[in-house]
């Protein structure tokens, strides 16, 4: 099975921040195939369209898969609103994930707000020689911290108000870090910064894009991205050549 | 047990429920949930002459009870769909349609041709996508421009030739009409409903291309009204389409008229709803004690 839908149950439910949310669901298969980085698409009763989730933790053994996210509108408001016990009808695991290659390796992850949740399970593979750089408006909403830091990996947060940890760009804190590999989720700004920074310090770097989406599997070409490849540009799509790109082959539009 | 079998044009169906073109790719991705070979056919996604890049994004605004999509028939041209796509999509034993769009007439017909030497089992003409700047909708928004690219495909299509028509017009019944006398084998209907939305903060339509094709359970009853209107007008026989999310969806649709069914958006909903649709449709027919599917075709009963 590469992907399917499945009715999966609601085991536990917390609120992280004023509009941040924590789910984990049984997950069955659907959490056996997942990799980290790949995202889920959730059916909202009533609505259209599905909302894809990035999915923040994979748990292969419990069969469990765990979503961060921030109410964004119906759809998400929705979902915070669920209970334990709830059923989701989910449609997973969609996308390309982060290709970890080699874990012993220094690898930096930067992640801005609710791009922060899709980093998680990658950045534990790689425990103690990962940093993880997270940015966010303010102390009050700081996300995964202590997650991060189970797994091993130092945490170094930035917040746009100074409330917390460096005062300024999550960016910023590349300036004084050594590593082999980036890894990055977050507003197309700080993604441009890190593929900036990737680039002067010449490492490979994979950045996770979103897109407005409808069927999440690559066929009706809705999320379309600009990329390039052999020098030839094209549009490619979030849901399929994605969410996680090689930073060298995209375009960025306008 | 119920007769899901359909014929359409010459053509043999296993059952009434095929994928709508453009929502279903050319069968790749959905075939991961289940053999193809359940649904009664495919209308792979719109081909042109030449490889086509498609519109930049966004592309997709949810609406109220719908969407909006401009793609832009993005596509990889005639040639590499004969190529690379059709040999698979043959071996799944379903019925294939190709769904070509174009610039010009001649752009039609060239596809026409070549496509008559492969193995698709038939054309459909897609004069009704809203999402390109020249081409598509400007030949299916009149009948004199229905009837004349009709006409001129016709005389190189020697497969059975469907026309996907256009809602975005004031007569509909006129232009099923204008299809039919110049040589249609039969009509889809209908295309997306032309729409827009606007973000409030920075006062932008949310697609990139401004307008987009409406498509989703909000235009059923338009296309009910359509499909109905067309029945009464041609003899050819309709694929209906637009709107449908749910079995009663489907037998509304045949009973206004339509001899079968193209399901697109509700996949994005539900990858399995055309076999839920299926199910619930022949449950439908056992209990009403209705011999097949094509029973229903245009059975509605109308008010005086």
């Amino acid at each position: 099975m590469k992907y399917d839908v499945m009715l999966c149950k609601i085991i536990s439910k917390r609120q992280l921040t004023a509009d941040v949310f924590d789910l984990t669901v049984e997950a069955g298969e659907l959490a056996k195939a997942a990799h980290p980085g790949q995202f889920a698409h959730i059916y909202v009763p009533g609505k259209t369209l599905r909302r894809p989730i990035s999915i923040c933790e994979i748990d292969r053994s419990a069969q469990t898969l765990r979503f961060v996210f921030q109410i964004r509108g119906e759809g998400t408001a929705w979902l915070a609103d669920t209970r334990p016990g709830d059923t989701l009808d989910i449609l997973a695991p969609l996308g390309n994930g982060y290709s970890l290659g080699n874990t012993r390796q220094k690898a930096v992850f930067v992640g801005g707000g609710i791009g922060v949740p899709p980093l998680l399970e990658a950045a534990k593979a790689f425990g103690e020689n990962a940093t993880v750089l997270t940015g966010f408006r303010n102390s009050e909403s700081i996300i995964l911290k202590e997650d991060f830091e189970k797994n091993g990996s130092r945490v170094l947060i930035a917040t746009d108000d100074g409330s917390y940890g460096h005062h300024g760009l999550v960016t910023d804190l590349l300036d004084d870090l050594d590593f082999d590999v980036i890894f990055a989720c977050g507003p197309v700004p700080m993604l441009k910064a890190v593929c900036k920074a990737a680039a002067a310090r010449r490492v490979p770097c994979q950045i996770s894009l979103e897109e407005r989406m409808a069927c999440g599997i690559g066929a009706c070409l809705g999320c379309a991205c600009r990329l390039k490849k052999d020098g030839r540009e094209f549009y490619g799509h979030v849901c399929k050549d994605g969410p996680v790109f090689d930073y060298e082959t995209v375009v960025w539009e306008g | 047990m119920a007769d899901l079998h359909v014929n359409i044009a010459g053509v043999e169906f296993q059952n009434p429920v095929i994928a709508a073109s453009g929502t279903f790719g050319f069968g790749h991705e959905y075939g991961e949930f289940y053999p193809l070979s359940r649904l009664g056919g495919i209308s792979c996604k719109g081909i042109t002459p030449a490889p086509r890049p498609g519109n930049p994004p966004p592309r997709i605004a949810e609406t109220p009870g719908g969407m909006l999509n401009a793609v832009g028939l993005q596509n990889p041209g005639v040639d590499y769909f004969i190529e690379h796509d059709l040999p698979w999509l043959r071996q799944q034993g379903t019925v294939i349609i190709a769904n070509i769009a174009g610039n010009t007439p001649e752009d039609y017909c060239r596809m026409a041709e070549k496509l008559s030497d492969t193995d698709v089992d038939m054309i459909e003409l897609n004069i009704s996508c809203p999402n390109v700047k020249q081409g598509g909708v400007q030949f299916g928004t009149s009948s004199s421009g229905v009837e004349d690219i009709t006409a001129a495909v016709r005389k190189h299509c020697r497969k059975p030739l469907m026309v996907k028509l256009s809602p975005n017009v004031s007569d509909i019944a006129e232009i099923a009409a204008a299809a039919e006398s110049a040589g249609a084998d039969a009509i889809s209907m209908i295309n997306t409903l032309t729409g827009m939305r606007i973000d409030i903060h920075t006062r932008r339509p949310v697609i990139r291309n401004n307008t987009g094709g409406l498509s989703g359970p909000a235009l059923l009853p338009v296309a009910i009204r359509m499909v109905n209107q067309a029945y009464k007008r041609v003899k050819i026989p309709i694929v209906g389409m637009g709107g449908i999310s749910k079995w009663q969806d489907a037998v509304e649709m045949l009973l206004a008229g339509a001899c079968a069914l193209q399901i697109g958006t509700a996949f994005f909903t539900d990858p399995y709803a055309p076999l839920k649709i299926l199910d619930g449709l022949s449950e439908y027919l056992n209990e009403n004690h209705i011999a097949g599917a094509a029973a229903l075709t245009g059975k509605m009963i109308s008010w005086e």
